[in-house]
């Protein structure tokens, strides 16, 4: 128990830090932390394939066991904020395609003017 | 066409449409003998829906792919804004479940009382009875609606509201889904309007039953709020 205490603590922090950035930040500086943040993965993974102890070496000075298990916990977080930044995406993507589709629908639409006496057909012709 | 004394003609009843071609055209007919103005927006319906309304005399707009409940109102709310001549807008159920004579009593009440909005509510009176499962969610949701935005109700899930012109400009439903009913309580709460409450009578019919939505509906609503 003693051990995994700081992974713990570690992961515990990461975990609500990716949350609450990714909720609030949006625009230049996140886009950048995030490609930042890319590039470090990328040259770790590098390193990692070069040197694959270093995990392991990396685990015992946070207090995990194995190297494998250190992956699998950044895996955890990696697929976390994924989830997050994913899901945020595609709302945004949803109200910009809602606004589209909404002017379309007005500019179609027959005008309360266009009311025939009868009350009868308002369709625009096709 | 109205008989009653205060006049229905800058009154639009709003009416989301998704699927309904069975009930639309009679809902849509029996609504326009008190209401003349019913837009209905067809939420990118598969069936004969939009025109089923549009020859019972509503002014159709067609969403052109399928948006969601609450993205149907805020089109409808924009339509309806631009008729200069509207004072109150009125949404409504598709599917047969809301009586005209309930909005009629809710515009008297807004008008008598000075009221921005009236929100109708199944539990102000027990006409309506809803099975015991649903009425605990909905119970439970109203409560969460209640806590979240400051409002006091006693119904926040009802699909049938009467907004006076001033609120509706000010109205922006950017929850699609089914978390609209309470981003427009919370939106309308902070406006710091005058609002009340109206006791209505919505109609458990087998086939509102067969449509309605099922109670897991209500993690996602949970969900979407969450996230928003």
């Amino acid at each position: 128990m003693n051990t995994l205490l700081i992974i713990q603590v570690v992961l515990i922090v990461v975990v609500i830090l990716v949350v609450a950035r990714l909720f609030r930040s949006r625009g230049a500086r996140a886009q950048a932390i995030r490609r930042l943040g890319l590039v470090v993965f990328a040259v770790f993974a590098a390193v990692s394939i070069l040197f694959p102890d270093v995990w392991t070496r990396l685990a015992h000075k946070v207090g995990v066991g194995r190297g494998a298990d250190l992956v699998l916990y950044a895996l955890v977080v990696a697929f976390l904020s994924f989830t997050v930044t994913t899901y945020l995406r595609f709302r945004d993507l949803e109200t910009n395609y809602t606004r589209l589709a909404r002017r379309i629908a007005l500019t179609e639409a027959p005008r309360p003017t266009d009311r025939d006496d009868d009350g009868g057909h308002h369709d625009i012709p096709r | 066409m109205s008989t009653s004394a205060p006049s229905t003609d800058d009154v639009w009843l709003v009416v989301p449409l998704f699927n309904e071609e069975t009930v639309i055209a009679d809902v849509v007919r029996d609504a326009r003998r008190t209401f003349p103005n019913v837009v209905v927006v067809d939420d990118g319906s598969s069936d004969g829906s939009a025109d089923a309304a549009a020859s019972a005399g509503a002014f159709v707009v067609r969403h052109p792919v399928n948006l969601g409940q609450g993205a149907a109102l805020q089109t409808g709310f924009e339509y309806a804004r631009s008729v200069p001549s509207m004072r109150w807008v009125v949404t409504f159920d598709a599917d047969g479940q809301h009586q005209v004579s309930d909005v009629l009593a809710m515009l008297e009440k807004a008008r008598a009382e000075d009221l921005q909005v009236v929100f109708g509510s199944r539990f102000l009176d027990d006409r309506t009875t809803p099975s015991p499962m649903k009425k605990v969610i909905l119970r439970l949701a109203v409560g969460y609606t209640n806590v979240t935005t400051g409002t006091k109700l006693t119904d926040a899930h009802n699909g049938l509201r009467v907004i006076s012109r001033d609120v509706v400009e000010r109205l922006d439903i950017t929850q699609n889904r089914m978390a609209h009913a309470s981003e427009l309580v919370a939106q309308i709460g902070q406006m710091k309007v005058a609002y009340g409450e109206s006791p209505v009578h919505i109609l458990y019919t087998d086939y509102s039953k067969s449509k309605g939505q099922s109670l897991w509906n209500s993690v996602n609503i949970l969900v979407e709020l969450m996230f928003r």
